[in-house]
């Protein structure tokens, strides 16, 4: 799943307007309300990493840019870097904004109104959106609405984004808003700062760097001493003289003595003095403006917060919660699944009575039906598991996670951050790779993408399933217990991978961990069931599309060349043997013979691959061909029960149930991830290391899993 | 005058000053934590986890060494009373 922004939309005779705001402001919530598109939102920092574009509802003329969420105009990690670059004209061959919709979180109204004044200052049309009034009223406060507007001198209107309140009033200040009246900065550090920043301004009009109107603020957002940070290639590509100049200002006033990087005593650089100057300003501002109500009742989130960050119920909650989510996925899909088996095995029985035996039929049955068929049986599975993952990100829950994990990631050299996109891995990689822009630092953020997919995706999931619930007996907790240990031993082995590679490849200090902890939100029933069908569909669209392909690529090599019709009369197998998979699969069976698998399993893993799914749909492939004569429609849970080596041993034992499980957890079989990760890290190192690395460590470890398993005479038959 | 990492959970205290580099004191105070600040520990993550503090009405969290980095004074009314 990539999110590609949207196909331009540009045209001379449009309004671009970003969209700009605080993490958890109700930004993307807001988005969608004003372009109705679905975009994904969730109740934690760096959900939008990444620009998108959308129309303004029944306005094609106006377009709207969602921005990453950001704390301040300096950027600290590459999703803030799109942001800022987006808003400055710095975005490649893309100008400035036309206007800006700034979104406030009217319940943290102080330190919202920080970046929300560093935004109108650009002096581009502005309206300020202050998102969530509700809350504010609820609490009993006040805010003054109209006195912020004239204190800022740009329209503000109060919205709720989620039920919609103040979205039309909202839709005509942007329609009708207008440059401001340039004027000064309200707030003040003191002549030494406003000297330096002058002169950088000066020179940022000189150089054309960013419009004539925008220079005085960028120039004090350029005191920042992140501006001379290597990694920030838009500040890399500065004039010399501009170089310079800010090299002056971040440097004190005298050389300083020998040997002494000396650390910033407080208020010793302009930046923090700018930072001071205004948030002062802001106090002031924000009491005149709010009206606070007397009382101070504990919320609820505080309530939570005690039991969910608690050192024993914090660890039994989240262990918990995992134990629910699988048990749903195994007991609660039952019927529905079965439901799904029962119409696939109808429609082939149907198309198979209809079309008369031969070829166009076989394709069809054995190939369409029983490779897509066997793999969209899970789709009730799938979203069971979305919609557990919707509702804890929405509810702000993932926050604490990483709060509570933080000690943890802090010892294998990570941030407590960094959990969050393992923790959405359970859903899939690629988002979740998409997810560490907003780690700071590059080795961090590497070393985060490099285990992510070690993380059990909703791919693995069928292939858990069917392995679980063929060969695993019928206690439900014994399969929810094997499955949480397949999930188990991905989050291990991401966390030591990680330490490994953070002391080794990625070799780096610990990140600071500096994260806001959002409220926690009643997670809205429609935003998930949303949230879960947007991600499911793209399982349907994956079986619809690569998996389909690969069937009946499958399916071909397993009915060509045709053998005689004397030889399968007496020997079903036949066929398969002697065909083009049958050939492949042989000359692969020394190599994973060791694991315990034959060589069907190693046709279905090599199939893998392309996508994890494809090993389903090639059982499916493999045992619709093979089956030959006795063609009766029983599930592919059944069917792979009974098949056997050539000496009459069983080849799924549970053993090998647990060795195949064990490859799936650790070896890196997705295509996107790997073109993903190409992506983001721009070259195909980090992603041939990933996958090279993975797929030894999988076959390593199902190696030690079967031999030793064999050695120990352990799980050696179906029950 | 006490460190953050060492105030107790609940007490009130009023920032002094930040002892941490230049770029790490200017993401902290973006994020509102500014001399003359009020702020609250609310609580503590577990096993020497990071803190959590109650800043211009939002919960912060940072990690202990860098609360440690930064000088608070405790409120007066509350010294006394405790």
């Amino acid at each position: 799943m990539i999110v590609a922004p949207h196909a331009s939309l540009a045209s001379s005779d449009t309004k671009l307007i970003a969209l700009i705001g605080n993490p958890n402001s109700g930004k993307t919530t807001l988005f969608n309300r004003l372009t109705g598109l679905r975009h994904k939102v969730a109740n934690y920092p760096g959900v939008t990493v990444e620009r998108r574009e959308g129309r303004l509802n029944g306005r094609g003329d106006h377009r709207l840019l969602d921005l990453p969420g950001c704390y301040s105009l300096t950027p600290r990690s590459l999703d803030q870097r799109i942001a800022r670059d987006a808003l400055f004209g710095w975005a490649d061959g893309t100008p400035p904004p036309d206007a800006l919709l700034v979104v406030v979180d009217a319940s943290n109204l102080e330190r919202n109104l920080f970046l929300a004044t560093q935004a109108v200052e650009l002096n581009l049309p502005t309206v300020i959106a202050c998102n969530m009034i509700d809350i504010v009223r609820k609490r009993g406060d006040r805010l003054d609405v109209n006195r912020l507007a004239r204190e800022l001198g740009v329209p503000v209107v109060g919205t709720v984004a989620s039920t919609g309140e103040g979205i039309d009033a909202l839709r005509d200040a942007l329609e009708t808003v207008t440059a401001p009246q340039p004027h000064a900065r309200r707030w003040s550090a003191g002549a030494r700062l406003d000297a330096s920043a002058a002169r950088v301004a000066a020179l940022l009009k000189t150089h054309r760097i960013v419009p004539e109107t925008m220079a005085d603020a960028v120039a004090v957002l350029m005191l920042s001493p992140a501006v001379l940070d290597s990694d920030d290639a838009s500040f890399a590509d500065l004039p010399p003289q501009v170089r310079s100049e800010l090299a002056g200002v971040h440097r004190p006033p005298l050389p300083p003595p020998a040997d002494s990087p000396a650390p910033d005593r407080d208020g010793g650089s302009p930046s923090t003095d700018a930072v001071q100057a205004r948030y002062r300003w802001l106090t002031d501002l924000s009491r005149g403006v709010l009206t606070r109500a007397d009382r101070f009742a504990p919320a609820l989130s505080e309530r939570i917060d005690r039991i969910v960050t608690h050192r024993v119920c914090g660890m039994a909650i989240f262990i918990g919660l995992m134990l629910i989510m699988l048990l749903a996925v195994f007991s609660w899909a039952a019927p529905l699944m079965n439901a799904i088996d029962w119409a696939v095995g109808r429609l082939g029985d149907g198309v198979a009575s209809l079309l008369g035996p031969g070829a166009l039929c076989d394709l069809l049955v054995d190939g369409v039906i029983a490779g897509v068929g066997n793999v969209v049986v899970f789709f009730p599975q799938i979203c069971i598991l979305f919609l557990f993952i919707a509702v804890l990100e929405d509810s702000g829950y993932m926050a604490r996670v990483a709060f509570v994990t933080d000690r943890l990631m802090s010892k294998v050299g990570l941030h407590g951050r960094s959990f969050i996109p393992l923790l959405s891995s359970f859903a899939c990689a690629v988002p979740a790779i998409l997810a560490t822009r907003t780690i700071e630092n590059r080795r961090d953020r590497i070393a985060t993408m490099m285990v992510a997919p070690l993380m059990s995706c909703s791919a693995r999931l069928p292939i858990y399933i069917i392995l679980i619930s063929a060969l695993f007996g019928t206690s439900v907790w014994l399969k929810v217990g094997i499955l949480f240990a397949m999930y188990a031993l991905g989050l291990v082995t991401a966390l030591l991978v990680a330490a490994v590679l953070k002391r080794t490849l990625l070799r780096g200090p610990t990140p600071a961990f500096i994260m806001e902890l959002p409220p926690y939100r009643m997670p809205r029933p429609g935003a998930a069931i949303r949230s879960m069908w947007d991600r499911s569909k793209l399982f349907l669209t994956q079986a619809g599309s690569i998996i389909l392909a690969m069937s009946v690529l499958l399916w071909a090599l397993a009915y060509f060349p045709r053998a005689p019709e004397t030889a399968t009369a007496s020997d079903p197998g036949a066929q398969l043997r002697q065909s083009y998979m049958g050939r492949i699969g042989r000359t692969l069976e020394p190599a994973i013979k060791p694991l315990g698998f034959d060589w069907k399993i190693g046709v279905g893993l090599t199939a893998s691959f392309a996508a994890r799914e494809v090993f389903v749909a090639t059982m499916g492939v493999v045992y619709g061909v093979g089956d030959g004569a006795d063609e009766q429609s029983t599930p592919l849970r059944t069917q792979i029960t009974s098949a056997t080596w050539p000496d009459g041993r069983k080849v799924f034992t549970p053993l090998v149930g647990v060795s195949l499980m064990v490859f799936y957890v650790l070896a890196c079989q997705c295509m996107s991830t790997i073109a993903v990760v190409r992506r983001e890290t721009n070259g195909w190192r980090w992603p041939l290391f990933m996958f090279t690395y993975m797929t030894v460590l999988a076959y390593v470890a199902s190696f030690v899993v079967y031999q030793g398993g064999q050695a120990l005479g352990l799980l050696l038959h179906q029950s | 005058m006490t460190t953050l990492d060492r105030l107790e959970i609940g007490r009130t205290a009023r920032i002094a000053g930040l002892t941490v580099d230049g770029n790490r004191a200017t993401q902290l105070m973006e994020m509102g934590m500014t001399p003359g600040t009020e702020v609250v520990v609310a609580r503590v993550a577990p096993f020497g986890g990071p803190i959590d503090v109650l800043v211009r009405g939002y919960h912060l969290s940072l990690r202990k060494c860098e609360a440690g980095r930064i000088t608070v004074m405790r409120d007066r009314l509350e010294d006394a009373l405790a």
